[in-house]
């Protein structure tokens, strides 16, 4: 037996019971909705609140690429990871860029850490209210420049337009919150560090190779799967700003879980659909938890 | 006393007998963890993942990653044009999944 396996003590679980009265309200609230959705998608409805079986029947048409509904599923999944993908790879190294070049003492770093947490504070409908106008080529700035640098840009018509503006919607929304968890993770770097590489005569380079990356890249882990929960879930801003559209281009499957759950009413496809949808995202939650007390655990260990 | 409960309909609700035997399950699995926790307290113990696990979390890993197995037993099936679709053989290889989850996991 190490050490390690020594200090795990067995757990005393009698506690869990207060939590009862508050599982009562969880229950009604969120256990039996979700239960409902697993009832809706085993079924089919012709209105009137009449169900029939049909097994797994919205599964088959939903994971079949050539049906519309699975066709639809699939389209929507990839422009899902696609944004996720993309913003990551905006947000995150943009993040550290500005991080690492943020004050370290003074006044400065008040204003700057406010300044920053300034985008975080604005809603999602507010945030794509913004840029709705912004875009605009008769009264928004960004669009009405664009426009007289004789740059064609419509976010209404043009896919790439469109896409553009989400994306850099979301960079304008969200690097934030990257910067200010590497800016945590960079000052929790004590001073000996930066002084035993001065004495080396090390880069800048090889200080944020050897020192810098490696310290934060737990708090990295952490900010990449919370930026891709969130963005994976992408809603509002999208539906202000395209509405999925231009076609659409910019339809994410929470946008077609809306237009099917409540524009078509079809409850048994937005059932099966919102499933699935729910499982990524219960994969990439189950994740974030564990690596999160993974890191807290190695924390608790290195203290001890 | 107990007339008001007997007036409750909840026929609009739509319940269905298989989907009621799923969460049954779940509901009784769920019951002989907690009774497990009370009587049998546990420790963490590490494996495959190299990450600490309870039996909770062996038994949320194991009803994940059945959902996924079926999932994609239905793809894999209307893939090959199969009309007629089973469940049986994903639901034997998510018993299997699980049965390895909370052995080596």
């Amino acid at each position: 037996m190490t050490g390690e396996a020594r200090e795990l003590k067995p757990y005393n679980n009698r506690a869990w019971f207060m939590v009862l009265p508050v599982f009562l309200i969880v229950a009604f609230s969120a256990v039996l909705p979700l239960m409902t959705v697993v009832n809706y998608s085993v079924q089919d409805t012709f209105g009137n609140n009449t169900f029939f079986w049909n097994g797994i029947g919205w599964f088959k048409e939903l994971l079949d690429p050539n049906s519309e509904l699975g066709g639809r599923f699939i389209d929507a999944l990839g422009r899902n990871f696609l944004f996720s993908f993309l913003i990551l790879a905006i947000e995150i190294p943009l993040g550290i860029a500005v991080a690492l070049s943020m004050p370290r003492q003074g006044v400065a770093v008040s204003i700057s850490l406010v300044l920053l947490a300034l985008p975080l504070l604005i809603p999602w409908n507010v945030v794509g209210t913004i840029w709705q106008v912004f875009g605009r080529s008769d009264i928004g700035l960004l669009g009405w420049t664009l426009t007289g640098l004789g740059i064609d840009y419509n976010y209404v018509s043009g896919v790439l337009a469109a896409w553009i503006t989400i994306i850099l919607m979301d960079v304008w929304h969200w690097t934030s919150l990257v910067v200010l968890l590497c800016y945590a993770g960079l000052r929790a770097i004590p001073d000996a560090f930066y002084q035993a590489a001065r004495i080396d005569g090390a880069s800048r380079w090889a200080i944020f190779r050897a020192i810098q990356l490696p310290k934060i890249s737990r708090v990295l882990v952490i900010a990449v799967l919370l930026r891709f929960m969130d963005s994976f879930m992408i809603y509002t801003e999208p539906f202000v700003v395209t509405g999925g559209g231009p076609g659409n281009a910019t339809t994410f499957i929470s946008i077609d879980l809306v237009k099917i759950a409540l524009g078509q009413f079809d409850l048994g496809k937005a059932a099966a659909l919102s499933i699935v949808y729910n499982l990524i995202i219960l994969t990439v939650c189950w994740v974030f938890y564990t690596v999160m007390t993974h890191v807290e655990n190695a924390e608790r260990r290195v203290q001890l | 006393m107990f007339e008001w409960f007997s007036a409750i309909d909840i026929a609009w609700m739509a319940w269905t007998v298989p989907v009621a035997i799923f969460f049954g399950l779940i509901a009784v699995a769920l019951a002989v963890l907690t009774v497990l926790a009370v009587v049998r307290p546990e420790k963490p113990r590490r494996g495959l993942l190299r990450i600490e696990t309870t039996r909770g979390d062996r038994f949320f890993i194991s009803l994940l990653g059945s959902a996924f197995i079926c999932i994609i037993w239905i793809a894999i099936s209307v893939g090959l044009g199969i009309s007629d679709i089973q469940l049986w053989g994903a639901m034997g290889l998510g018993l299997l999944y699980g049965i390895a989850v909370f052995r080596y996991v």
